[in-house]
């Protein structure tokens, strides 16, 4: 299994010709893939693009939208751009902290849900804004969390 | 617009925002056309973003000037019926002036023709996939006039008559760098374009890339031309995946038109273009990281001692600039320095874009000359402020900005006088706050952001953005001093000089706004203990009023079961159990839950 990832990240890494200027976008293509960044495959990028370790954490944890703890199968994001700040943002994700019983930036233990704070989605019309799985959630107030949330079940990814 | 593209049908439905929005709305239409036959004289055209969010989605049939809004799969039948085939409009699915009565005609919306649209001018107008429909609009003509007709030197010359200022925030005269850079010793030169867009609440950079890519890439031949470069990068978040696909797809096409690459329109000139896909980060898109990105480290900046016109990218003369800014270089060139100086005000020529948003009705892009006051720009444009609340104040400029009062709404907006109120031009980010918005909860949001986004390099920024959000922080939970507000000033301008780059620079600013037009705010906050807005929650409680008649559906949803009632009568809020969590705000139809 991590064999195969392994080989998979050296595909990637190949496939960028192994060259250091395209680190982020052999980063992106793993986080693309995996949904997190998994410490041995970034280990993997550091040891074959020649990079010294500590650069691409630096990296894989500079940027918001990498994340190196794994996500759930649901990924919900509530933005907390400026124009969902003022209506309300803030007050929908705690919402949403209450609803599945975690922090920002956590994972359900039982890994179905995670909820993370984002910057501006670029949908400002319809804030507050969420989205799940890349799902649009227009003008979610927090009466219309659980709802939200409700809808997911509905969606649950084809069993493999 | 009626263009060459236009005249073989006999009529074009140009159908914007329905990427994230609508997926099914294009499919609908083209079925709908094709079953009543109509396919040889109409055409479904998927144009880009025409900038009227809160109205979207939006179709726009031409020539005729019919506008639709808020359309959905569901209403196409009816529309090609009466529209299409009858030549009547659909009364209700016009647009609404909230001032007024229902608009059928594009050109009769205020939203739109009170704006002066020139970056914006082929945005949701065409088909950004289309080379063909963009070079019948004139695309491309401004490129073989400068490189047939005029010299490196006669291109600079006219954008510096023009008087065209960088539109990526500090509004940096662009001929000045192009002169730097044309002159600056080396064989290899780069142009860049700034596609990062990293202000939390602007969409403009994003949709214009979306919407009308082969304008960015034809500024960027000229100016390549101009400062004698052959290759250059266009730097997109990779989070913007459009944008990224989008500019790809032009830069292809255009080389199939030989508008890219080797000896250009047979001029002799060769230029090369990429996209080069970074990472989402607010400083990210500042000259210097942004060249360590397209380098493959991380997105810090460093010291500009010798400016990056000198030594940039990979050590070589570089001309960076917004992709707005490249997007007006071809009509400057095509329509005249004289023609784009007219506009605006004497420093501040041209037109800005601003993106709307917060408690505004037309939440989306506007474009204004130069020098349009607040006033207009929010009431004439933005269509004012909804549920009939007051206006507090703005907030431009993004993070870097500051908040600018009521009392300042027949102020123009340009550079310099914004940056005298203490706010800035920065992106044309504009939030507006009406009188339910704490501008120190604002305050507090951007620092909030920021110290996240602060790279950490200078100390000053990075323990100053902590600091003075750990103060704010205090003053919304009540724990403020009044001595605070004194020690918040002082740092926010030693904050100010000892940082490096613009972001520790203009961090202080929403801060040192807002405590410069709304003190009274800051006191209300630290020496009564009340939000006057009604958002801190530490200063709020939440009550139900006589309006209440005892639905029981707030009792049901509260989750702290902190509400009391019998049926049909007046409920209660137990103010120890609460949480000020808004549930029962926002769930009440009968406005029966205020806040105090
Ligand atoms: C913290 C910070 C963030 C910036 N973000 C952007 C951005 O997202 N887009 C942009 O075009 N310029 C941004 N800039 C400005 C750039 O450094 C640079 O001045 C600009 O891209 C030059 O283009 P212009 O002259 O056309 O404005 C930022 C600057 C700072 C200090
Ligand atoms: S001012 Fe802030 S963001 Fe800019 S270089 Fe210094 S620490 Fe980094
Ligand atoms: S602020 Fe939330 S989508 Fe822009």
């Amino acid at each position: 299994m991590e064999q195969t990832k392994l080989e998979r990240v050296d595909e990637i890494i190949d496939c960028y010709g192994a060259d250091k200027a395209l680190s982020l976008a052999v980063l992106q293509e793993i986080q693309t893939e995996y949904n997190y960044l998994p410490r041995e495959l970034l280990e993997r990028v550091a040891e074959r693009l020649g990079l010294p370790e500590g650069e691409v954490y630096r990296m894989a944890t500079f940027y918001h939208s990498f994340s190196t703890k794994p996500r759930g199968d649901f990924c919900i994001r509530v933005c907390m751009g400026t124009a969902c700040h003022v209506n309300g943002g803030p007050r929908v994700l705690e919402a949403f902290e209450r609803e599945l019983g975690i922090k920002a930036g956590e994972s359900t233990p039982d890994g179905a849900y995670s909820l993370e704070a984002t910057a501006c989605l670029g949908a400002c019309a319809q804030a507050p804004y969420v989205t799940i799985n890349e799902e649009p959630h227009a003008k979610v107030t927090t009466d219309r969390v659980s709802d939200v949330v409700a809808t997911c079940n509905c969606a649950l990814p084809e069993a493999e | 617009m009626n263009t060459s593209k236009t005249q073989k049908h006999r009529a074009d439905l140009l159908v914007s925002c329905v990427h994230d929005r609508a997926p099914d709305l294009i499919p609908a239409l083209e079925a709908e056309v094709k079953r009543r036959g109509l396919e040889g004289e109409v055409k479904v055209v998927e144009a880009g973003c025409r900038g009227f969010c809160s109205m979207g989605p939006v179709l726009l049939i031409q020539p005729d000037g019919t506008f639709y809004v808020n359309v959905q799969p569901a209403d196409v039948p009816e529309m090609v019926e009466e529209t299409l085939v009858k030549g009547r409009v659909v009364e209700r699915m016009t647009y609404q002036e909230p001032s007024s009565h229902a608009c059928a005609l594009y050109e009769d919306i205020s939203f739109y023709s009170k704006q002066h649209r020139i970056v914006l001018r082929n945005c949701g107008m065409l088909n950004p996939a289309s080379v063909e429909e963009y070079i019948a609009v004139g695309g491309y003509e401004a490129v073989g006039k400068a490189l047939f007709d005029m010299t490196p030197e006669g291109v600079i010359e006219e954008v510096k008559k023009a008087g065209l200022r960088g539109r990526g925030g500090a509004g940096f005269a662009a001929a000045r760098k192009w002169e730097t850079g044309r002159k600056a010793e080396g064989d290899i030169k780069y142009v860049l374009a700034n596609g990062d867009e990293g202000d939390p609440n602007c969409f403009m950079d994003r949709a214009l890339m979306e919407a009308d890519p082969h304008s960015i890439l034809e500024g960027m031949i000229i100016g390549a031309y101009a400062m004698d470069a052959h290759q250059g990068y266009i730097y997109i978040p990779y989070e913007h995946t459009l944008s990224v696909k989008t500019m790809r797809n032009a830069i292809e096409s255009a080389r199939a038109y030989g508008l890219i690459g080797e000896d250009i329109l047979g001029s002799g000139f060769d230029f090369e273009v990429e996209v080069r896909v970074g990472a989402h980060s607010f400083v990210g898109g500042e000259s210097t990281a942004l060249m360590h990105a397209i380098e493959g480290t991380v997105s810090e900046p460093r010291p500009k001692h010798i400016h990056t016109t000198e030594v940039g990218l990979w050590g070589k003369p570089t001309c960076l600039n917004n992709v707005k800014t490249w997007n007006l270089v071809p009509e400057i060139i095509g329509k005249g320095a004289e023609w784009f100086a007219s506009i605006g005000t004497e420093k501040s020529t041209g037109t800005q874009v601003f993106s709307l948003a917060g408690k505004i009705n037309n939440v989306g892009l506007a474009e204004v000359p130069m020098g349009t006051t607040i006033r207009e720009l929010i009431f004439d444009v933005g269509g004012g402020i909804p549920n009939g609340r007051e206006f507090k104040a703005i907030q431009i400029g993004g993070p870097s900005g500051g908040a600018v009062p009521a009392s300042l709404l027949d102020m123009p907006m340009d550079y310099e006088t914004l940056e005298e109120a203490g706010s800035m031009m920065g992106t044309g980010g504009v939030v507006v706050l009406d009188d339910r918005s704490c501008v120190i909860d604002v305050a507090r949001y951007f620092l909030d952001f920021l110290k996240d986004q602060s790279c950490g390099k200078c100390s000053s920024c990075r323990e100053g953005i902590r600091y003075m959000l750990e103060m704010l922080t205090n003053i919304t939970e009540g724990k403020g001093k009044m001595s605070d507000l004194e020690v918040l000033e002082r740092m926010g301008k030693s904050v100010k000089i000892s940082s490096m780059c613009g972001l520790g620079k203009s961090v202080p600013n929403p801060v040192l706004s807002t405590l410069r037009h709304f003190r009274d705010e800051y006191v209300a906050h630290i020496e009564d203990h009340k939000c006057p807005a009604g958002v801190c929650k530490a200063l709020i409680e939440h009550y139900i009023n006589d309006q209440c008649n005892g639905c029981g559906l707030c009792l049901r949803k509260c989750p702290q079961d902190a509400i009391t009632g019998e049926k049909k009568e007046l409920h209660t809020i137990d103010a120890e159990k609460c949480i000020q969590c808004g549930v029962c705000f926002d769930v009440c139809r009968f406005d029966a839950v205020g806040v105090r």
